[in-house]
């Protein structure tokens, strides 16, 4: 059996529905550890303080919010080069939920900025293409809803897509494009002497787990939806031809 | 409660806009779920 025929619509409801709940609940279950001992046992930063209960939200968003966008781009090549719908679907569900990830890491690192910077904004090449990729999020939903005709709208936004993808990575490795920026680089390293102590390092991935977990739920739940609203609108098309 | 010190507002505006901005996503995607499944439920019944 070839992997695509879990692409079908009807397979894609099949295998998801008895799939669905178990992932919801171990999202729910590590974002629940890792944010509870996270905010609650771990020490301050000898360095930022108490600040550094932050970065239990900031990074794991600021992470779904790039991969969201790339995961949009896998589902919209497959969309162009295959022209499964379930993956141009998948692609349109995804969006609302990186928006979503994308506007925490902004707010929770402006937040962060004030007491460690002296400021909430600053255009610095980090958060000003974190910036533009919210600005094309923004972009991305918008086209979706101004297009009547699916397959048009998958196409162009597809296309946005790929482009987006450009700001996505810059957004990714900017910090380490330019050093002139106020966001430090990397917290997360293989490195073990560059990586964030392990004290807040093993919270932090369990919470990482819980967002990516939460992505996935929501991208599945919401995916099925757009696939019953396509259903809904053939049944309507078919009723009003005969 | 642990001990925020003076950049309790930062840190609890961090939770506040985040588990708001969740929580609204997780909101909006199931009630949008259930009515949509509703709505086909009947569609196809009445077809």
């Amino acid at each position: 059996m070839s992997l695509w025929e879990y692409a079908n619509p009807k397979k894609f409801m099949d295998w998801t529905a008895p799939v669905l709940p178990w992932v919801a609940g171990s999202a729910a279950l590590c974002l629940s550890v890792g944010l509870i001992w996270g905010f609650f046992f771990t020490p301050d930063d000898f360095r930022q303080g108490s600040t550094v209960k932050i970065i239990y939200l900031h990074v794991p968003a600021a992470l779904m919010a790039i991969n969201a966008w790339l995961m949009m781009l896998v589902a919209s090549l497959i969309w162009l080069v295959r022209r499964h719908h379930v993956s141009a679907l998948a692609a349109k569900a995804a969006a609302p939920v990186g928006i979503t990830m994308t506007l925490i890491a902004l707010a929770t690192g402006a937040l962060w900025g004030s007491p460690i910077w002296g400021t909430y904004w600053e255009w610095d090449p980090r958060l000003t293409s974190f910036l533009i990729l919210f600005l094309f999020y923004l972009g991305y939903m918008a086209l979706w809803s101004a297009i009547e005709d699916p397959d048009t709208a998958a196409d162009l936004t597809s296309i946005l897509c790929l482009v987006g993808s450009i700001f996505a990575i810059l957004s990714r490795y900017a910090a380490q494009f330019w050093s002139q920026g106020l966001h430090q680089g990397a917290s997360l390293s293989l490195d073990k002497e560059e990586n964030v102590s392990d004290v807040f390092w093993q919270p932090l991935l369990i919470t990482m787990i819980g967002f990516g977990l939460l992505f996935l739920t929501l991208v599945l739940l919401r995916t099925r939806t757009e696939i019953r609203m396509r259903r809904i609108k053939a049944l309507h098309a078919r009723a009003r031809r005969a | 409660m642990p001990d925020l010190g003076t950049y309790a507002f930062e840190i609890l505006m961090s939770y506040g806009i985040s588990f708001g901005l969740l929580g609204a996503l997780v909101g909006a995607s199931v009630l949008q779920s259930k009515r949509v499944k509703v709505a086909l439920q009947r569609v196809e019944n009445n077809g």
